[in-house]
């Protein structure tokens, strides 16, 4: 009687408790969204019923649209780039005895550890004394910087004992190294590789600092929005806060869904 | 018959400072099913990985059809393994999987699909060729990566630990066809596994390893019944050990003085020579209707109850440290605490030097 | 040495060599550059260390160091107390199938823009937003309560964020814990809170350590959420670098702060290194 009725309580209280964070998580979130479907010039209440006006304004403002277009293509080589990279020398470090390999491998896990601001700052430092002018080329160097150590480590980790068998067993059926890359390790590792790919796009996408310190006059979608905010509150913001938010979830459902697949085999 | 197909001469290898195989030499004949048997940590996986090219030995050779493949990577050695996870293409059907070895030689896919599918045959899964290995049952992979291995017609097929996933049930039956698809491809198999029953209904020839070397090899009955070591008389089935030493030695004849007393043995061993007298449990002999030679008496400390028989545990009165195992008939009628007269048959002693 | 090793050797190097190189070329020398311009002086003079001591000397400087270690404490605490519980709730009252949704649901504004996550809170906080016209409309309050450009502002940006990113860990740490030993806790007589407070909590913690550090290095470094909810009315530590370039040009002294962050986090790690192992082992 008595355990069945605190049960009950925990439930009850959990239920409450749930229900306040998730309003606290979403509140954001929905204000924003709901404030860039009004057709008035400032995004705060009362609401005044839906209109698509400020989603017009920003497709029709191309500094925004433009800025789009970087932020995706940089996000997108960038990110193949990093998982290239981190591919290849995860499969360098879980097949082959290196000498140092446990510090080599901390090495290129370390920029992981540090904020991005110093990386951004260490990368403006060095590019400003080497004469390499701003550019979305050198927030992209930067975004690979971020975006490597997190494919390796990703695709390290899903590297077991159970692959090197498989490799070893093309080896032995008479396939030359490259063939093992291409028909069985890189098929295999697949849902780890898009995994790791998906979640630098989204990384890469949304970053600021790196992009806000080494471009200058092209330049991506965060820091174009950083610019907007000077302006105040402003729905147009709203708008463009929402369409980002919408890719953000469509990167991560992808990711979601490469997990998934990985799990039945 | 002129060379033998596989020539392992004075192989040792180490890992670091470890040293896993000590000077080990083995002549495979063609045709022949061999087994390494040995328990984890002797160097039989060791050595099948030396012969499969995934390790180079830090010395000596190794000679396959009379070439020295030593250092012959995988891919270019006339050997096949089959893993003991089995290591299937995840994401390739069965079919793509037993083509695999032709479709690196080149082989169109026409004719790789039909040598996959007789090879698939051959081992009984015909139906299986557009699957996926997720969907095939433990011996059923096993079966693909026997055929995978098989199809490309290798000189020598290896196998590490191929039953080891299985269940008991299902590994006997798969021992069985195992020894049949090997009589009808006639390829000669070397086969490393820990099982001695295992070990006993599939070698024709039986190599019984230990801490990097060979203990004994040979036909499996021979291995049994006369094993060269006390190693390989305890590791393949099991034997009561009596110590001793030879006290004088005559026309044949020598005298041991043992736990159990002073015993008088056919052998040639010099005086001084510390021996073991091993013999097995079926051939020991409890109660009074005994065999010519007396073993002392002994307390049964426990009865085990094994279907067929009954395996009999007793603490020997002459010396505590001294443990029978025998084997009696299930309707004996032998309790816990029992005290029994143990006896055997001269020429069930097996004498070994230690 | 036979072939076998010899073309093993030169393939493990080519796969490894271009990760390597980057992070060599474009991390390690970058901090290097960073760590010798810290050392020079801001027009263009030779070694010095002044950089250094204007951080020690001036105390606006050390104001916003302060601030910085301060917010992330706060930030770090109340988002461990709060997520804890939410990812407890939807580990083990969840139902399992919709687990995967709900914990979905609970951080997915967790992948939406830095910047925009920012902006939306300033929407909500702001002079006439969403809470203020809350507070006025219902009468508690006659006048609106300033709560954007406040140090409030940038914690509770920075709470929402953390309290997703713990959420996300202490759940997995959560559903790695194998049920029996909750069933063997209550097999020898521990009520729920007893087996709570005496085997998950303490099996978890490792997990917390671990959310709590990375909680502590993101949010210590973060410039995003400082300058958009707290503004200008009192520093953090990343503000006042990003002044350094931005208002001045200072790229030398920039860097000697940058460093000195640096040193802290790694301190930081240094003291909680001991129960972030734990994790590992």
């Amino acid at each position: 009687m008595r355990s069945s009725t605190v049960a009950k309580a925990i439930r009850i209280l959990s239920g409450l408790y749930a229900i306040a964070i998730y309003g606290f998580i979403f509140l954001p979130v929905v204000v924003l969204v709901l404030f860039s479907l009004q057709a008035t010039s400032f995004p705060i209440p009362p609401f005044t019923g839906p209109s698509l006006r400020w989603y017009d304004a920003v497709l029709a403002d191309t500094r925004l649209t433009s800025a789009l277009v970087n932020s995706l293509l940089v996000a997108a080589i960038s990110s193949a780039v990093a998982v290239t990279l981190g591919f290849l020398s995860a499969w360098g470090f879980a097949r082959f005895v290196l000498p140092g390999s446990g510090l080599l491998r901390g090495l290129i896990t370390l920029p992981l550890t540090v904020s991005y601001l110093i990386i951004g700052m260490g990368l403006l430092v060095l590019f400003n004394w080497a004469g390499v002018p701003k550019s979305l080329l050198a927030a992209g160097i930067g975004h690979v910087v971020i975006n490597l150590p997190l494919c390796f480590a990703i695709i390290y980790s899903q590297m077991g004992d159970h692959q090197i068998n498989i490799e070893r067993a093309a080896r032995d059926l008479g396939a030359p190294e490259w063939k093992v890359l291409l028909l069985i390790t890189v098929p295999v590792m697949a849902p780890a590789i898009f995994a790791g790919f998906f979640l630098s796009m989204t990384f890469s996408w949304d970053e600021f600092v790196i992009s806000f310190l080494l471009t200058r006059f092209d330049t991506t979608l965060p820091v174009e929005i950083w610019n907007l905010l000077r302006s105040g509150l402003n729905p147009k913001t709203n708008a463009v806060g929402s369409l980002v938010f919408a890719v953000s979830i469509v990167l991560v459902v992808m990711f979601e869904l490469m997990l998934l697949r990985r799990k039945p085999a | 018959m002129t060379a033998p197909l596989v020539d392992i001469c004075s192989v040792s290898h180490r890992f670091g400072q470890q040293t896993v195989l000590k000077n080990v030499s083995l002549q495979i004949e063609p045709g022949s099913y061999t087994i390494l048997l040995g328990p984890s940590g002797s160097g039989k996986t060791t050595l099948l990985s030396i012969l499969g090219g995934f390790v180079t030995p830090s010395e000596g050779k190794v000679l396959i059809r009379g070439e020295d493949c030593t250092a012959v990577p995988p891919a270019k050695r006339p050997t096949t393994t089959v893993f003991q996870d089995y290591a299937l293409f995840p994401h390739m059907s069965v079919g793509g999987n037993v083509g695999f070895g032709l479709r690196m030689q080149g082989i169109d896919a026409a004719t790789r699909n039909a040598r996959a599918r007789e090879a698939l045959a051959l081992v009984g899964l015909s139906t299986a060729f557009d699957k996926k290995p997720h969907q095939l049952s433990g011996g059923q992979r096993q079966r693909v990566a026997l055929a995978r291995a098989l199809v490309v017609e290798p000189a020598v097929l290896l196998l590490d630990e191929p039953l080891g996933a299985l269940d008991l049930k299902l590994r006997r039956q798969m021992q069985d066809e195992l020894k049949a698809i090997q009589k009808r491809v006639g390829t000669a198999f070397i086969h490393v596994t820990h099982d001695q029953e295992e070990a006993m209904a599939l070698a024709d020839h039986c190599v019984v390893m230990n801490d990097g070397r060979i203990q004994d090899e040979g036909p499996p009955e021979r291995v049994y019944a006369r094993p060269a070591t006390r190693f390989s008389a305890t590791f393949m089935g099991e034997s009561t050990l009596i110590s001793g030493a030879v006290t004088a030695a005559k026309d044949g004849t020598i005298a041991v003085a043992t736990q159990v007393g002073p015993l008088s043995l056919t052998g040639a061993l010099p005086a001084g020579t510390t021996v073991a007298l091993a013999v097995r449990p079926e051939h020991l002999v409890l109660g009074a209707a005994g065999g010519a030679v007396g073993l002392g008496t002994a307390k049964v400390s426990d009865v085990v109850f094994q279907g067929s028989f009954k395996r009999v545990l007793a603490v020997s009165a002459q010396d505590p440290a001294l443990h029978f195992i025998a084997k009696v008939a299930a309707a004996a009628a032998v309790q816990p605490g029992d005290i029994v007269a143990v006896s055997c048959d001269a020429g069930d002693i097996i004498l070994l030097a230690s | 040495m036979n072939s076998a090793t010899n073309s093993g050797r030169a393939l493990p190097w080519a796969l490894v060599t271009p990760a390597l190189g980057w992070t060599l070329l474009f991390f390690v020398l970058p901090f290097l550059a960073m760590a010798l311009s810290s050392l020079t002086a801001h027009d263009g003079g030779g070694f010095t260390l002044s950089n250094y001591s204007q951080f020690f000397n001036n105390p606006a400087y050390w104001q916003a160091m302060v601030n910085s270690l301060q917010v992330t404490a706060i930030v770090t605490l109340i988002s461990v107390l709060l997520a804890y519980p939410f990812a407890w709730i939807l580990a083990e009252q969840v139902p399992a199938r919709w687990q995967r949704l709900a914990l979905m649901l609970a951080v997915l504004p967790f992948w939406t823009s830095y910047v925009v996550r920012s902006y939306s809170w300033l929407l909500v906080l702001a002079q006439n937003g969403v809470i203020n016209r809350a507070l006025t409309g219902s009468g508690l309050f006659a006048e609106p309560v300033q709560l954007a450009n406040t140090r409030l502002a940038t914690i509770i940006g920075f709470v929402h964020f953390f309290v997703m990113l713990l959420t996300l860990t202490i759940f997995a740490n959560l559903k790695q814990l194998s049920p029996s030993y909750r069933k063997a806790a209550a097999d020898l007589g521990a009520g729920p809170v007893r087996t709570f407070l005496h085997v998950v909590l303490p099996l978890t913690m490792p997990g917390i350590m671990v959310g709590a550090f990375l909680t502590f290095v993101l949010c210590i470094g973060d410039y995003i959420t400082p300058q958009i909810l707290g503004g200008n009315n009192e520093l953090l530590m990343p503000q006042l670098v990003m002044m350094q370039i931005g208002r001045r040009g200072d790229f030398p002294l920039a860097s000697a702060l940058s460093i000195i962050l640096m040193a802290v986090v790694t301190i930081a790690y240094l003291a909680c290194a001991r129960w972030l192992k734990i994790e590992r082992a």
